[in-house]
This record gives structure tokens, C-alpha cells and sequence, in this order.
């Protein structure tokens, strides 16, 4: 008895036959050459590193551990690859003794296998790029980019000039944080009479959005002192440097922050504005009790992109003349032409933005472990 | 002599849907008045028009003889003496259970925290709750959530409560915890007006019924006139259509 809701011929006709089981034992024996060939060209790689070598002692002993441990390490690719032949030969065996079940169970076990190779062998072959790189043109690279000795003579130089850094970025976040907010809050003035101010907020992020910082700090701290803005030519020469990039990375980020603000203010459910309304609660109370602090903890991921942007971005500013960590190492390049130093000035962010990342990870999960059941 | 609340040919319309097409509907001191209908007949519409959530197009709601629709009303004032609690609870999910009910009392009446924070926990031992008192609300059961929210609209120590289709995001199970602590503050005297599709409770609980159909109230009566002998043909198809899904 079937009626027409369950009638399956009529969905299918009557070809539905189900394929017979076949062993992948043409696919495993592919998969376990593809491994050893990736195998054999990381080893090749670290071979054709290690005639670039041309330091001694210790740095040698290092530099060879580290290969060894490598090409040691590299042999899971082949295994694994040798693994999955041996449960698609295996597949095989039980299919023809007519143990279908097990025989598919075996069939799993290699493609398990295989995406071990494929995991392992595509990182192991961006290894062997990496070492084919850091090898090539006789370790020139190394020399080159990766020449410690440089950066290490003048630490203290660089680490002024990051302090710089430091200050720029942090006087500029705490700034960009209340200006986005208050950008993105008057983006959400209701009514006609509000219209004005809104298009001004708009017209704002519109056009600091679209600019490229760099141009904004060249037009900012070049221009205010030659145009001679008041506010700004009281202040002593380096203290002018100073608050002129702060303002204008301010001006370029406090865009981008307030469209992180206005997308997460969007996102809290208006249903929550009506509970706190229905409570009495005016429009202000509102947003600064239930709306805001919802939407703040949201964004905390994208704001911190953008900061760790704008951490970076202060880079720009040696373009200006201000003495921070790029503009000294690139003093430095010039007198010694090595490139290390800019190297170093590189792991220095580094350093700083790393942490940060992790911290606002752990940030995160430590609220929604707080906020959320499981 | 006027009713409590007075809401006098009320029209509400969304862009070309009017929703509301001249509703009157009287509610005295004490009254429970249950609003039955099907969905997108205007009963939770009406219910934030009567709290200030949405402006009304015309007509007239007067509370205790005061304006309390159109132009120059204080809503906030309003919301004080109205309260309402949602379909979907609509706790903030950043504050604790004790932050969600001690908020209003404290920011808009002005109330000591300390005071504010003694009151709400009486409110929680009421129901129940007050070992949940820390917890973020999505640790809570919805039953739980609901009760919250209930005990959070009763903190600001409202004259009429409003609630819209409070179980209705509630497994099964998780209703009659909700709905006993409407039956309490039905004893207790409170004035409510509730949008519900809960029949046995509606029937039960109010003195009044009210069957709303395409924006107006096609029938009133009190529970046992509505259920068994329902004059109107809309309500009585509506109830047949309720007895046929096995609700009622």
C-alpha cells in the first residue's frame, strides 16, 4: 500500500541499482607513490640547504639537528601512504572472501590514511619550498634578511624608536575607541531632525575609509604646520610630530572603528532595546545599559583587528620624519645594506601583536564560557 | 463609571497592513482579560500600543482617565505603571539574573541598589529563583527565563501587566511553572491583559475573554460564554479549529 506521498519509483524510476564494492587498491598504490615523492623532495630540499651552510660550531650542530629532525619527522608522510596500501591490499583480501562489511571497514581505514598524506604531505612540501628558499643563490636569503648580528649592535637605537611606536599607537586606540563610538552612536540618531548629523557621520567614514592612511598623514603632518591650523603650532617641534600622526591615524581608524561599532550595535536584536523600553528605560539608558555593552563584547574580535591594524599602520608614520622603529632601521640599512635590521624591526610587531591576539582569544572564550550554558 | 484601562477604536497599521482596525476594549482593576485569535490578528500589536512601544494612528488609550496615546505622553512614566513581558523572555543576556531585575528599579526609580537588590531577591524566593540569583540567563531553562523576566516587569511595581503569548517559546513541560505564577498574581489582585494560546488557562483564569479577528475585537464575554456557546461565526470556526488541533 503506498500512496502518493511515499511513492519512491516515481521519484527515481526504477534504475536506483546500488554500485558494487570495489577495494581502492589502484587509488592506495597512486596515494603511496604521491608520498614518497613528497617525501623525497623535502629530502632533497634539506640536502641542497645544508651545502649552503657556512657557519661552524655550534650554529652548524643546530642547523643540522634541526634537518635531521625534519627529515625524521617527514617519514610520517610514506607511512601513512604505506599504511593505507596495506588496508586497501587488505580491503581487497576480505572482499573476495565475501566479508563485504569488514571489507568496507578496511576501505575506510585507507581513506583515513589518505587524508594523513594529504596533511602531511602538502605541509611537508611547503617545508621543502621554505628550505629550497632559505637556501638558494648559495644562502644569500639568510645573509641578507635573517643576519642577526646587525640588529643585536643596536638595540637600544631600535627600541626607542618602537617606544615611539608604542606611544603613537596607544594614545591613538584610546582615542579611536571613544570617537568611533561616538561616530557610530550618531549614525543611529532617529528622525528628520537628526538627518544632518547622521550624513555628517556618514560623509566622515565615507571619506577616511576610502583614503589611504599614508596620504591622510602626509596631508595631516605636512600640511597643518605649513597652513599653520591653530591648536597645533603652539606645541614644541617633536610634540607637534607627535600629536599630528596621532591625529591622523586617529582620523583613518576612528572610520573603520565606527563601522566595527555601528555593525555590532546593528547586530543586538531590537527586541532587547524594546524589553529595556518597556522597563522605562529612556533611549540613552538604554544604549549605555543593554545596548552598548552587548554590542562591545561582539565586537571585541574585529576591534582588535583593526587595532592591531592601526599598531602597524604606525609604521607609516617614519614616511613624516617621526624617529620611530622603521624609520631608524631604515637609517641603519642604509649605512650597513643589510636588511636585517628592518627584519628585526618586523619581529618587534611581532612581539607586541601576537600576545594581543592570543589575549583577546582567551578574552573571548572566557566570556561566552560565563555567559553560556555547556 | 470608567474602566481602568480604556482603549477606544485604536487603529494601527504597518506601511499599507493595518493591523489594528478600531479596537475597544475595557479593562477594570483586578480584571484578568485574556486576548485569543489567530496569529497576525493583532493581539501582541495591541499590547505594545497599550505599553507605548508602538505609536498608535488613531483612536485614544486612556489608563485610571489619563491620556496615554498620540503626542506629549510621557512613555517612560507610562512603562512604569505598564509592564510587559515578552514572547521571547528578552533578558539581557550580559547581566546576571539579580543585574536584569534590579536595573530599572535602580536607573529609573532611583532606587538604592542595596534596596533595589533586597526587593528583587524577595521577588526570586517567590518564585523560586533565588538560588539562581548570580546565574546569566542562558544558564536558565526558558520556564526559569520566563519567570525572571515576569519577576523583572513586577519589580518596577506595575498597575497593569501586560503578557504576550508567555509560553509560547516553552517546551511543553516548562508551562506550568510559568502559568502558576500567573494564576498567584491573578489572586493576588493584580490587573492583567494577556495575548495567549493557552485555552484550558484562559478559560480557568480570566474574567474576561476577548476574541480578536482581523483588527477587532469580533466578541467579548467572560470564559464560560466565549468557550462553550461563542456567538460569532469567526469564533466559532476559530475554536473549532483549536478543539481539532487537540488544544483545547
Amino acid at each position: 500500500m503506498t500512496g502518493a506521498l511515499t511513492d519512491r519509483t516515481a521519484a527515481s524510476g526504477d534504475t536506483r541499482a546500488r554500485p558494487p564494492f570495489r577495494p581502492p587498491v589502484i587509488e592506495a598504490i597512486v596515494w603511496f607513490g604521491l608520498s614518497v615523492v613528497a617525501l623525497a623532495l623535502l629530502w632533497w630540499a634539506i640536502w641542497f640547504f645544508d651545502g649552503t651552510l657556512n657557519t661552524s660550531g655550534w650554529g652548524l650542530a643546530l642547523g643540522r639537528v634541526a634537518e635531521v629532525a625534519v627529515a625524521v619527522l617527514a617519514l610520517a608522510v610514506p607511512i601513512n601512504g604505506g599504511r593505507g596500501l596495506v588496508a586497501a591490499r587488505r580491503s581487497a583480501a576480505l572482499a573476495r572472501g565475501g566479508d563485504l562489511s569488514s571489507a568496507r571497514v578496511a576501505a575506510d581505514d585507507f581513506r583515513q590514511a589518505v587524508w594523513y598524506v594529504v596533511g602531511f604531505g602538502l605541509t611537508a612540501l611547503v617545508v621543502a619550498f621554505l628550505f629550497w628558499f632559505f637556501g638558494s643563490n648559495d644562502g644569500k636569503v639568510r645573509e641578507v634578511l635573517f643576519n642577526w648580528q646587525f640588529p643585536l649592535g643596536h638595540m637600544s637605537d631600535l627600541f626607542r624608536g618602537f617606544w615611539i611606536n608604542v606611544k603613537i599607537f596607544t594614545v591613538a586606540e584610546v582615542i579611536v575607541l571613544v570617537w568611533g563610538l561616538l561616530v557610530a552612536v550618531v549614525r543611529l540618531i532617529p528622525g528628520r531632525a537628526g538627518a544632518p548629523l547622521r550624513w555628517l557621520a556618514v560623509a566622515y567614514t565615507d571619506l577616511f575609509r576610502g583614503i589611504p592612511a599614508l596620504l591622510v598623514i602626509y596631508l595631516v603632518v605636512f600640511g597643518f604646520p605649513l597652513a599653520k591650523v591653530p591648536l597645533f603650532t603652539s606645541l614644541g617641534r617633536d610634540a607637534q610630530l607627535f600629536w599630528l600622526a596621532v591625529l591622523a591615524l586617529s582620523l583613518t581608524y576612528g572610520a573603520y572603528v565606527a563601522e566595527v561599532y555601528r555593525a555590532g550595535l546593528d547586530s543586538i536584536h531590537w527586541s532587547q532595546t524594546a524589553a529595556a523600553r518597556s522597563l522605562g528605560l529612556s533611549q540613552a539608558q538604554t544604549l549605555r545599559h543593554v545596548v552598548v555593552p552587548q554590542a562591545v563584547r561582539r565586537i571585541v574580535p574585529p576591534l582588535l583587528n583593526d587595532f592591531i591594524g592601526l599598531q602597524k599602520d604606525t609604521a607609516l608614520v617614519s614616511v613624516v620624519g617621526v624617529l620611530d622603529i622603521v624609520n631608524r632601521a631604515t637609517i641603519l640599512k642604509g649605512q650597513d645594506f643589510n636588511l636585517t635590521y628592518l627584519t628585526g624591526a618586523a619581529l618587534v610587531f611581532l612581539v607586541f601583536t601576537i600576545p594581543l591576539t592570543r589575549l583577546t582569544d582567551y578574552l573571548i572564550r572566557r566570556d561566552q564560557a560565563r555567559m553560556r550554558a555547556n | 463609571m470608567s474602566s481602568f484601562l480604556e482603549i477606544e477604536s485604536v487603529h494601527k497599521s504597518f506601511g499599507t497592513n493595518e493591523v489594528l482596525s478600531g479596537v475597544d476594549l475595557h479593562v477594570n482593576e483586578h480584571q484578568v482579560v485574556c486576548l485569543i485569535g489567530a496569529s497576525g490578528s493583532g493581539k501582541s500589536t495591541l499590547l505594545r500600543c497599550i505599553n507605548g512601544l508602538e505609536p498608535i494612528d488613531g483612536g485614544e488609550i486612556r489608563l485610571d482617565d489619563e491620556r496615554v496615546s498620540g503626542r506629549g505622553v510621557d512613555v517612560n512614566w507610562l512603562r512604569q505603571e505598564v509592564g510587559i513581558v515578552f514572547q521571547s523572555f528578552n533578558l539581557f543576556p550580559h547581566m546576571t539574573v539579580l543585574q536584569n531585575v534590579t536595573l530599572a528599579p535602580v536607573k529609573v526609580l532611583g532606587r538604592p541598589k542595596a534596596e533595589a537588590r533586597e526587593r528583587a531577591m524577595t521577588l526570586l524566593a517567590q518564585i523560586g529563583l533565588a538560588d539562581k540569583a548570580t546565574e546569566y540567563p542562558d544558564r536558565l531553562s526558558g520556564g526559569q527565563q520566563q519567570r525572571v523576566a515576569i519577576v523583572r516587569a513586577l519589580a518596577m511595581g506595575p498597575r497593569l501587566l501586560l503578557l504576550d503569548e508567555i509560553t509560547s517559546a516553552l517546551d511543553p513541560e516548562l508551562v506550568a511553572e510559568v502559568l502558576n505564577i500567573v494564576r498567584g498574581l491573578a489572586e493576588e489582585g493584580m490587573t492583567m491583559l494577556l495575548a495567549t494560546h493557552e485555552m484550558g488557562f484562559a478559560r480557568e483564569v480570566s474574567t474576561k475573554v476577548c476574541f480578536l479577528d482581523c483588527g477587532v475585537v469580533a466578541e467579548e464575554g467572560p470564559p464560560e460564554q466565549i468557550f462553550s456557546e461563542p456567538t460569532h461565526p469567526r469564533t466559532q470556526s476559530f475554536l473549532r479549529r483549536i478543539i481539532e488541533a487537540d488544544r483545547l
